[in-house]
């Protein structure tokens, strides 16, 4: 009779170039997702393009939905509230899924809890293990380079930022010019591995007393490197130019993250967000906590590093928790970002 | 049966609930900035007006384009999620023809509603009373004022909405000045009214299948069409599901 009712939650995913959605119990266990992708299509315009993106998702969001009910077998009673990731993200997606949640909020009286998409990636790490407060965590992805502070769950701050591209766009900038496919990084990491670092790019603000990042010197020096080349027409090898790059990159990331984290004494290193896939940088990371003593790195599993609404079911779960709602003129925020710790 | 009708098309947005072809309630607004935070707002408003729940309806009527891309994703999206979600039927009615249906002439005028498309361009299509009914006599269209001028010469005809006025000094300048008028103001704004009741007799369309009418491919596509003229047959399939 005392038995505690699961809360379940229906999650939305729609900021960039996935269409997801999910349904997760209790903020832990995945009980369906279904997740359409459009990669193959921006593949034709070497980038994601927002009005083909908006048109695939409303091409998508019906089938995902129908598809985590058909697997389940629940139906609308069964669920606690719907979440939806409102930002940051492109406006014309965003928008797909706050118009989708709404109205299933609406058609079943449902709360509706609005998530920062960031958050959830964060809190796809919870699928590897619980988090424990406090945390920083790492986000890296293709709109995104942030440091963030977590003092207590469902409580974010941003510690430091890329002053310039995000890591994930320098990627895929690199990727271009090395003749690779959108979006490249997963291409990078294996043409790393057969090189090596002989270019020496340069390192942004690394001994810098912030924590900020910047990526755009290292991509200029990195076009540079090859239009010169290209020019005295002299080749260069492939291999070397992906190990040079990525190195710089995983140099930057990792000595920003250790200076934060002597600064800011947490439990746990989280590490999300598309790049977070990058096996260099989670080999490094996970050498660099080895030496903090007491530092547990959580890194989010693989397949939920990318974009996807298990981690939006997550974050919704926690932010649902925590009393957060929207109403009815929830909108799409493509800029929302976390305050600044002060 | 009862409707809910929703037209985010354009600039005005319109909501209303029919019941039998009657109005039960309406709310029609043309200072929306922003039709993602006030069509829910809008539609909560007027079931509670009506004293009707969500469950209640029999379909969901909206107004499918053309019009602005965003506008027309946010009324299809909350029409089709709606529709899915209560287990609704769903219709899906032009933008334009809602405009044309608030318009009765005494003749066999043909109305022509049209929307701004920028540059000269217009979304455009032809429609005319016959036995009661709203036949469309030319397709809904993305097309030139020239080219649209140049389709209407010699047929008697009635211009309809904002657009119609705006380019008022263009139509002087291509058409006879006999041949054509403008439809009074009050026709210029779509109301929800007029399209649940076009929408109450239209077959239900698939919900998973149902999209805006853009007519129009994304520039990126046109462009990438035309580097690559085999086309999307040799190149898909874009979405993957896992
Ligand atoms: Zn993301």
């Amino acid at each position: 009779m005392n038995e505690e009712k699961d809360v379940i939650i229906l999650a939305f995913e729609s900021s960039c170039d996935e269409t997801s959605v999910a349904l997760v119990k209790n903020g832990r266990e995945l009980l369906a997702q279904s997740t359409a992708t459009q990669i193959k299509s921006h593949q034709r315009f070497g980038g994601v393009v927002p009005e083909v993106a908006s048109r695939h998702h409303i091409e998508q969001i019906i089938g995902c939905l129908d598809d985590v009910f058909s697997e389940t077998g629940l139906t609308y009673a069964d669920l606690t509230a719907v979440a939806v990731t409102y930002g940051p993200g492109l406006v014309g997606a965003l928008l797909v899924g706050v118009s989708a949640a709404k109205a299933v909020a609406f058609a079943h009286q449902l709360p509706l809890v609005p998530v920062n998409h960031m958050a959830g990636h964060i809190y796809a790490a919870q699928y590897s293990a619980p988090l424990e407060f406090p945390a920083m965590a790492l986000l890296v992805s293709g709109g995104h380079t942030e440091l963030v502070y977590l003092a207590a769950e469902n409580s974010y701050q941003i510690i430091g930022e890329t002053r310039d591209d995000a890591c994930g766009e320098a990627f895929d900038k690199v990727g271009r010019v090395l003749g690779l496919n959108y979006p490249a990084g997963k291409e990078i990491d294996e043409l790393a591995h057969q090189g090596k670092d002989t270019f020496h790019f340069p390192r942004a603000m690394e001994k810098d007393d912030n924590f900020d990042f910047s990526f755009s010197g290292l991509k200029s020096a990195f076009i540079n490197t090859v239009h010169h080349a290209d020019q005295i027409g002299e080749t260069l090898s492939k291999v070397d130019l992906a190990a040079s790059f990525q190195q710089s990159v995983v140099d930057v990331l990792a000595e920003k993250t250790v200076r934060a984290l002597r600064n800011y004494p947490v439990k746990q290193l989280v590490l999300a967000g598309g790049v977070a896939a990058n096996s260099q940088l989670r080999d490094r990371l996970a050498k660099e906590c080895e030496q903090l003593d007491g530092v547990q790195l959580v890194k989010a599993p693989l397949k939920y590093c990318g974009d996807n609404a298990a981690m939006i079911g997550i974050a919704g779960y926690v932010a649902y928790q925590h009393g957060v709602r929207a109403d009815m003129s929830l909108n799409a925020e493509p800029g929302l970002e976390f305050e600044w710790l002060k | 049966m009862k409707i809910l009708a929703i037209d985010t098309s354009n600039q005005p947005l319109s909501v209303a609930l029919l019941e039998d072809q009657k109005l039960l309630a309406e709310t029609t607004t043309t200072v929306s900035k922003n039709h993602s935070a006030t069509l829910m707002p809008a539609i909560d408003q007027i079931f509670k007006q009506s004293r009707l729940k969500p469950a209640d309806i029999d379909r969901v009527v909206v107004a499918q384009g053309p019009g602005s891309y965003t506008g027309l994703r946010i009324g299809v999206t909350t029409a089709k999620t709606l529709a899915y979600s209560l287990d609704k039927e769903l219709v899906g009615v032009s933008s334009l023809a809602v405009l044309a249906a608030a318009v009765h002439p005494n003749d066999d005028t043909i109305l022509v509603p049209l929307f701004d498309a920028r540059r000269q361009n217009v979304f455009a299509g032809a429609y005319q009373w016959q036995d009661s009914q709203l036949v469309n006599v030319l397709p809904d269209q993305h097309v030139s004022l020239n080219d649209l001028c140049q389709q209407l010469s010699g047929k008697k005809i009635c211009l309809i909405g904002t657009a119609a006025q705006q380019f008022a000094d263009e139509f002087a300048a291509n058409l006879a000045a006999d041949s054509y008028d403008f439809a009074p103001v009050e026709t210029a704004v779509p109301r929800a009214f007029v399209l649940g009741l076009l929408g109450e007799d239209k077959q239900p369309e698939n919900v998973n299948d149902f999209l805006p009418q853009y007519l129009r491919i994304t520039q990126a596509e046109a462009q990438w069409l035309e580097k690559n003229p085999a086309g999307k047959e040799n190149h898909g399939p874009y979405i993957q599901k896992y």
